[in-house]
C-alpha cells in the first residue's frame, strides 16, 4: 500500500490537520453558494417545489419573454433605477463632503464626537428606522407639522401613501441612517495624506479651498473611483430592507424594485421559476455593468478594481 | 491639516462648519431621542405624536405593556440567542477556516482561493437559497438563523489577512514545543487576534440583533419570531399580538398603539444603545481591516 503513495499524498496527509480546518469551509460554500447557483437552472424549468427537480420539464427561454412582456416588469425596472440614480448622483458625494468638512474641524475631541455621533444609526435596525420614518411622515407627523409651521403646506400631506414621495422619501431616510459610515472610508483615506503636502501648499499661498480641493480630494481619488465602480454596479441592486418597510399598498406603483418583484412573485405568488428568470438575468447585466464600470474608470482616471 | 500658525483665527468658514456639524449631530441623535421621549410618554400623549424634547406626562404604562407582552418578550428571547449563538459560530468557524487558508503551504490552497472567488461574482439569489433552506429542512428552524450565515468569504479573508501578520517565530516555538496546529491556533494565534476578533463580532452581532428579513422569508412559527420580525409586523403591517390589542382597548382609543410601538422599538435598541459605547471604539478599526481588501 504505502510505496504506492505520491510523496504529494503523504505531504497531504502530514497536513491533516490544516485540511480538517479548511475543508468544512468549502464543504460550506458548495452546499450554500454552488447549491444555490446550480438550482438558478429552474429558469428555464416549469419548476415545482413539491416534485424533484429532475422531473420538472424543460421551456427555455419562456420565463424570459413572459418577464419581458410583464408590465410590472418594466415598472420595476424604472423605480429601482430611479432610486439608484438619486442615490448615485445625489447620495454619493454626501459622505465625500462630509468627510472634507469634518476633516476642517480643528478640535480634535469634537471632531471625534461628531464622527462617533454620526454613524451610530448605521448600527440601529431598519425596522426601528424606518418605523420612525413611517410616524413622522403620517398624519400628524413630525413632518407635517414642521411643514405647516413653515408655511410650505396648508393641510396635512400623508407622504408615505402617496406613492410620488416614495423614492424621496428611500432617499433621505438612507441618507440619514448612512452618510456617517460611508464617511469613515474617506476620513481614513484623509487621515492617511501627507501634512507635509499641506505645508508645501500653504507656503506656495493656496487658500483653504484650493488645499482641500487640490490635495484632499485628489489624494482620496483612488478611494472614490473604487466606491463609485461599486455603486455603479449595484445600480440595479436596492436595500431591500428599507424598501420592504417603507412599502405599502398604496405607494406600491413607485416601491416595487427589481428586489421586491423577485420577492413578490417568488415567494408571494410562488412563481419559482418566472422570478429566478429575473434573478438570472439581473445577475447577468449586474456581471456586465461592474466589468463596464470598471473599464470606463481604468481609461478616465486609471483607477479601477481590477 | 498644519496645525501651526493662525489657528486663533476663527473665521466664518469655522462658525458656520461647526453649526454644520452639530446639526448633523441633531438630525443623527433626535430620531432616537423622539423614540425615547414618546416610549416614556403617557399613551394619551404619545398617541398625538407631536414634537416633544421631554415627556409630557411621564409614564411607564408603554413599557409594562411591552414586558408583559409574552410573544414580545419571547422574540426578545429568540433574537438574543440567535445573536449569541450566531456570533460565536460564525467568528469560531470563519476563523479556524482562515488559520488553514494563511498557510502558505497548505495544499490545494490556490484551489480553494480559486473556488471562493467564483462566490463573490455569482450567486443564486433568493429563490434558489429559498428552495435550498426548504430542501435541508431549515425552513420555520432556528438553525436557519445560524448555519446560513456562519461563514463568508469577506470575514474569512479579514481573518486570514490579519493572521498573517503574526510573527511566524510565535508560532514555531509553540511547534517546537509539540502543539498540535489545532493547538497554536487556540492557544496562540486566536489570543493574539483581539482586535479582529472582536471586530468580526460586532459585526455578526449587529446583524443578527439587526435583521428581520430572515424571520420574515423562513420563519412560519410564531414562537420563532425575531424580536425585530415581530417589530416589523408591530409596525408595517400594523399587526398586534392579543395583548397589545388588549392593552389598546384598555387604554381606550384607537391611537394609542403609538406608545406601544415606540416602547417596543426602544427595547429592540436598548442592548445596542447600551453597549455602543464600549464597541465604538472598534469601528474605525474594524472597517480600515475590512477595507483592505474591499
Amino acid at each position: 500500500m504505502f510505496q504506492y503513495r505520491t510523496e504529494q499524498m503523504k505531504a497531504l496527509v502530514r497536513q491533516w490537520q490544516l485540511q480538517s480546518m479548511v475543508i468544512p469551509g468549502i464543504i460550506w460554500m458548495f452546499i450554500f453558494c454552488y447549491i444555490p447557483m446550480f438550482w438558478l437552472i429552474i429558469a428555464f424549468m416549469d419548476f415545482s417545489i413539491a416534485k424533484p427537480m429532475l422531473e420538472s420539464p424543460f421551456v427555455g427561454l419562456k420565463h424570459f419573454q413572459d418577464f419581458m412582456t410583464d408590465d410590472r416588469f418594466w415598472r420595476s425596472i424604472r423605480n429601482t433605477l430611479g432610486m439608484s440614480t438619486i442615490k448615485l448622483v445625489l447620495g454619493f458625494p454626501i459622505p465625500i463632503m462630509f468627510a472634507l468638512l469634518l476633516n476642517e474641524i480643528r478640535s480634535l475631541r469634537f471632531k471625534r464626537t461628531v464622527q462617533t455621533i454620526s454613524y451610530l444609526p448605521h448600527f440601529i435596525a431598519w425596522t426601528i428606522f424606518g418605523g420612525i420614518a413611517l410616524n413622522w411622515l403620517g398624519e400628524g407627523g413630525v413632518v407635517n407639522q414642521l411643514m405647516m409651521a413653515l408655511g410650505f403646506q396648508d393641510r396635512e400631506i400623508l407622504f408615505n401613501s402617496d406613492p410620488k414621495y416614495f423614492w424621496w422619501i428611500t432617499f433621505f431616510t438612507d441618507t440619514l441612517k448612512e452618510t456617517g459610515w460611508s464617511a469613515i472610508i474617506y476620513i481614513a483615506a484623509i487621515a492617511g495624506i501627507d501634512p507635509g503636502l499641506y505645508e508645501a501648499a500653504e507656503l506656495d499661498g493656496a487658500n483653504r479651498w484650493q488645499r482641500m480641493w487640490h490635495i484632499t480630494v485628489q489624494s482620496i481619488r483612488p478611494t472614490i473611483a473604487i466606491l463609485f465602480i461599486l455603486a455603479v454596479s449595484g445600480i440595479l441592486g436596492s436595500n431591500f430592507e428599507q424598501i420592504f418597510m417603507l412599502k405599502n399598498n398604496m405607494n406600491m406603483k413607485m416601491a416595487e424594485s427589481l428586489d421586491l418583484y423577485i420577492y413578490n412573485m417568488g415567494l408571494v405568488s410562488g412563481r419559482h421559476s418566472f422570478s429566478t428568470a429575473v434573478l438570472f438575468a439581473r445577475s447577468i447585466v449586474a456581471l456586465g455593468l461592474l466589468l463596464l464600470a470598471n473599464q470606463t474608470s481604468k481609461k478616465l482616471t486609471g483607477d479601477s478594481i481590477f | 491639516m498644519a496645525r501651526r500658525g493662525r489657528f486663533w483665527r476663527i473665521g466664518a468658514f469655522e462658525v458656520g462648519n461647526t453649526l454644520l456639524m452639530l446639526a448633523v449631530c441633531f438630525l443623527t441623535l433626535y430620531p432616537m431621542w423622539f423614540v425615547l421621549v414618546n416610549s416614556l410618554n403617557s399613551p394619551a400623549q404619545a398617541s398625538l405624536g407631536t414634537v416633544n424634547w421631554f415627556p409630557k406626562e411621564f409614564s411607564l404604562a408603554s413599557y409594562s405593556v411591552a414586558f408583559n407582552d409574552k410573544t414580545l418578550m419571547n422574540g426578545f428571547y429568540i433574537t438574543t440567542m440567535r445573536t449569541i449563538i450566531g456570533t460565536v459560530v460564525h467568528v469560531l468557524f470563519t476563523a479556524i477556516v482562515a488559520y488553514g487558508m494563511s498557510k502558505s503551504n497548505l495544499m490545494g490552497r490556490k484551489l480553494y482561493l480559486k473556488i471562493s472567488l467564483i462566490t463573490m461574482l455569482f450567486s443564486g439569489g433568493l429563490i434558489p437559497s429559498f428552495i435550498l433552506m426548504t430542501k435541508l429542512g431549515l425552513y420555520d428552524s432556528f438553525w436557519v438563523f445560524i448555519i446560513p450565515s456562519m461563514y463568508t468569504f469577506f470575514n474569512m479573508v479579514i481573518f486570514m489577512s490579519f493572521f498573517r501578520t503574526i510573527p511566524d517565530s510565535l508560532e514555531e516555538s509553540a511547534k517546537v514545543d509539540g502543539a498540535s496546529d489545532y493547538g497554536v491556533l487556540f492557544r496562540i494565534v486566536l489570543p493574539n487576534s483581539m482586535a479582529v476578533i472582536a471586530t468580526i463580532s460586532l459585526f455578526s452581532a449587529v446583524y443578527h440583533w439587526n435583521d428581520y428579513y430572515q424571520g420574515v422569508i423562513y420563519i412560519h412559527s410564531q414562537e420563532l419570531l425575531p424580536l425585530q420580525t415581530m417589530l416589523y409586523k408591530i409596525i408595517a403591517e400594523n399587526s398586534m399580538s392579543f395583548m397589545q390589542q388588549q392593552a389598546m382597548a384598555q387604554f381606550g382609543a384607537r391611537l394609542p398603539g403609538n406608545s406601544i410601538k415606540f416602547a417596543s422599538m426602544m427595547v429592540a435598541t436598548l442592548p445596542i444603545l447600551i453597549f455602543y459605547p464600549f464597541i465604538q471604539r472598534y469601528l474605525v478599526k474594524g472597517v480600515m481591516i475590512g477595507a483592505i481588501k474591499g
